[in-house]
C-alpha cells in the first residue's frame, strides 16, 4: 500500500505523519454533512478581527465567520464585496479553537478554491457579497471543505443541495438587524415542504422539472440569439458537466428525500436580520436547527453581553423565562433598517 | 430504561435516534430524551454526550448544572458515553487548547487528550476501524479529537494508525469518532449492554 506524509495545518510543529491513504476518505457527503450536524443548537458569529473571535469564542460560539466587514459595514460602505483578505482569515483560525467558516462570491471557484487550500472549515457562498456569476452557483461536490448556501424557498434549497451545499441558511436580508426577511424565508421553506409531503410523485417530478429552469438562463438566452428552439433537450449539457435530464432527476431525488423526511437532508439555521436573544429564539421555534448572528453583536453597544445572551437564548429557545431573562439590561441592539426602505436587496442575488 | 442525551448543542437527535433504534433491536423498553435543563439526568440509567463544540458544551452543561448531575450519576456506576466533543468533555486531562480556552472538564475517563488532532475540517475522514468486542467499523472523525495516554484502569478498545480512538473505563465509554452519524447500531447497542 502506498503510503504518504501528510502535514497537518493545525499543528504545524509535530503533526507530520504517516497515513494510509487508500483506508481514509476525506469530504466525502457524510464527513460534510456531519461537520454541517455538530453546529446544531449553535450560534455562528461574524467577527472582523481576532480579538471579537475569542470574544466569540469565550461566549459559547460554535463557530465564526471571518469576515473583512460586517454586512451591516458592507450596505454601508457599497462598492463590490469580496473574499476577506487570507491574512486577516489566517490571523482569526490562529486566535480560536472553534472552526472558522468563510464567505466567497456567488459562482466564484478561485476564490472558494483559495479558501480551502487556506484550510477554512466551511465555506460560506454568500449573497452578501457581490456575485461573480450572473449564472451558476459553484458545484460544491468538487470541494473537500463543506459548504453552507443561502435560501429564500425550497427551489432555492434543493438546487443548492443538489450542487453539494452542507448546509441551508435563510437569505434573510442581512445588515439590517431586521429578523422579517429570515423568518419570511422559513415559514416559506416550511409551508412548501409541509405541501411536498402531500403530493403524489408525478406532482414531485414536475415540481423537479420547474425548479430545473434555473439552470438554463444561459444556454435559452443564447438559444435566443441564435433563433434556435426554446425547448431543450434532456440530453444537452447545461450546467458543468450535468445534462438537463441529471440535473432534473437530480432535483427529484432530493424533493423525494425532503418529503419522506419531511425536512430538509441538510442543517438548515436562520441568518440575516438576527439582532437579539428573543430574534435567535424565535428562528428556532419556527424549526431553524441554529443561527447566524451578523451585524447583531458587534454592532450592538455590549457584545459581550449580546454574545452570550444569544447563545442561551438559541440553547432555552423553548423556556421564554430564560429569554427574557437573558435579554435584560443588554443596552442598545444594532439600529435596524426598514427592508421596503432599502434600495439593495442582497436576498434577490443568486437564485 | 432511560436514557438522557445531553441536548445543550451539537448532534442530539441524531444520537436520540440511534439510540431509539438500539433499544428496539435489543428488545428493552426504554426511553430517549434530550436535556436542556437540570433535574433529568439525575432520575436516568445513561447518559449520552454527543458530537458538538466541547468549548461550546461544556459551558453550557456547568452554567445549567447538568455536569453536577453527570458526575453524581457516573459515581453510582451509570454507564457514561462521550462522542467526539463528549469525549473531550469526559476526559480527564486536555491539551493546550483545552487549557487556552479554559474547557471545564468532568474528569471521568482517566485518559489525555488532543483536539482536532487530524487536523481541521479538510483533514476530517472516514476509514475502517478494528474495534474490541464490535468488530469492524466504519467511523466517521470530524475534526476528531484523539486520546494520547490513558490510566491504568483504561482499556483500549481501538486505535487508528497507532492513535487511541475508543477506550473504556468501567462505566465510561469515549470515541473520538462519531457513530450516531450512521446507521450502525452496535456501538449503542454495547453503550446499552452496559446499563
Amino acid at each position: 500500500m502506498r503510503k504518504i506524509k501528510k502535514h497537518f495545518a493545525f499543528n504545524p510543529d509535530e503533526q507530520v505523519m504517516d497515513m494510509d491513504i487508500e483506508k481514509l476518505r476525506f469530504g466525502t457527503e457524510l464527513v460534510k454533512r456531519g461537520f454541517a450536524k455538530m453546529q446544531k443548537g449553535g450560534v455562528i458569529m461574524d467577527v472582523t478581527t481576532p480579538e471579537q473571535a475569542a470574544v466569540a469564542e469565550e461566549a459559547g460560539a460554535v463557530a465564526v465567520m471571518a469576515l473583512h466587514k460586517v454586512p451591516a459595514d458592507i450596505r454601508a460602505s457599497g462598492g463590490v464585496a469580496r473574499m476577506a483578505d487570507p491574512k486577516k482569515i489566517q490571523e482569526i483560525m490562529d486566535a480560536v479553537t472553534i472552526p472558522v467558516m468563510a464567505k466567497v462570491r456567488i459562482g466564484h471557484y478561485a476564490e472558494a478554491k483559495a479558501l480551502e487550500s487556506l484550510g477554512v472549515d466551511m465555506i460560506d457562498e454568500s449573497e452578501v457579497l457581490t456575485p461573480a456569476d450572473p449564472f451558476y452557483h459553484i458545484d460544491k461536490r468538487k470541494f473537500t471543505v463543506p459548504f453552507v448556501c443561502g435560501a429564500r424557498s425550497l427551489g432555492e434549497a434543493v438546487r443548492r443541495i443538489w450542487e453539494g451545499t452542507a448546509m441551508i441558511r435563510t437569505k434573510g436580508e442581512a445588515g439590517t438587524g431586521n429578523v422579517v426577511e429570515a423568518v419570511r424565508h422559513m415559514r416559506l421553506i416550511n409551508h412548501a415542504i409541509m405541501l411536498l409531503r402531500s403530493v403524489d410523485d408525478d406532482s414531485v417530478f414536475r415540481l423537479a422539472e420547474t425548479y430545473s429552469k434555473a439552470y438554463l438562463r444561459l444556454p435559452s438566452g443564447i438559444n435566443e440569439e441564435f433563433e434556435l428552439k426554446k425547448d431543450f433537450c434532456g440530453d444537452e449539457i447545461v450546467y458543468e458537466e450535468y445534462s438537463l435530464n441529471e440535473i432534473i432527476d437530480g432535483l427529484f431525488d432530493v424533493l423525494k428525500e425532503i418529503k419522506k423526511l419531511g425536512r430538509l437532508p441538510v442543517v438548515n439555521f436562520a441568518a440575516g436580520g438576527i439582532a437579539t436573544p428573543a430574534d435567535a429564539a424565535f428562528m428556532m421555534q419556527l424549526g431553524a436547527d441554529g443561527v447566524f448572528v451578523g451585524s447583531g453583536i458587534f454592532k450592538s453597544s455590549n457584545p459581550e453581553l449580546y454574545a452570550r445572551a444569544i447563545v442561551e437564548a438559541v440553547e432555552h429557545y423553548d423556556e421564554p423565562d430564560v429569554v427574557a431573562e437573558v435579554s435584560k439590561g443588554l443596552g442598545e441592539p444594532m439600529k435596524g433598517l426598514d427592508v421596503s426602505d432599502l434600495e439593495l436587496q442582497l436576498q434577490e442575488r443568486g437564485i | 430504561m432511560r436514557v438522557a442525551v445531553v441536548g445543550v448543542q451539537g448532534d442530539v437527535e441524531e444520537h436520540v435516534v440511534i439510540t431509539r433504534k438500539a433499544l428496539e433491536n435489543l428488545g428493552i423498553d426504554g426511553e430517549v430524551q434530550a436535556v436542556r435543563k437540570s433535574g433529568v439526568v439525575s432520575k436516568s440509567d445513561a447518559v449520552i454526550i454527543p458530537g458538538g463544540e466541547s468549548t461550546t458544551i461544556s459551558k453550557l452543561i456547568w452554567r445549567d448544572g447538568i455536569a453536577s448531575e453527570i458526575l453524581e450519576l457516573a459515581k453510582s456506576g451509570h454507564p457514561i458515553m462521550g462522542t467526539c466533543a463528549g469525549l473531550i468533555v469526559i476526559s480527564k486531562y486536555g491539551d493546550e487548547q483545552v487549557r487556552k480556552t479554559g474547557t471545564k472538564l468532568l474528569g471521568l475517563l482517566d485518559a489525555r487528550i488532543r483536539r482536532n488532532a487530524f487536523g481541521r475540517q479538510r483533514e476530517s475522514f472516514e476509514a475502517l476501524l478494528d474495534i474490541d468486542e464490535i468488530g469492524r467499523y466504519n467511523a466517521i472523525f470530524i475534526r476528531a479529537p484523539v486520546i494520547e495516554e490513558v490510566g491504568e484502569g483504561v482499556r483500549i478498545l481501538a486505535r487508528f494508525e497507532d492513535r487511541i480512538v475508543a477506550a473504556r473505563e468501567k462505566n465510561i465509554l469515549g470515541l473520538s469518532f462519531h457513530p450516531e452519524l450512521t446507521d450502525d447500531t452496535r456501538i449503542h447497542e454495547y453503550f446499552l449492554d452496559m446499563v
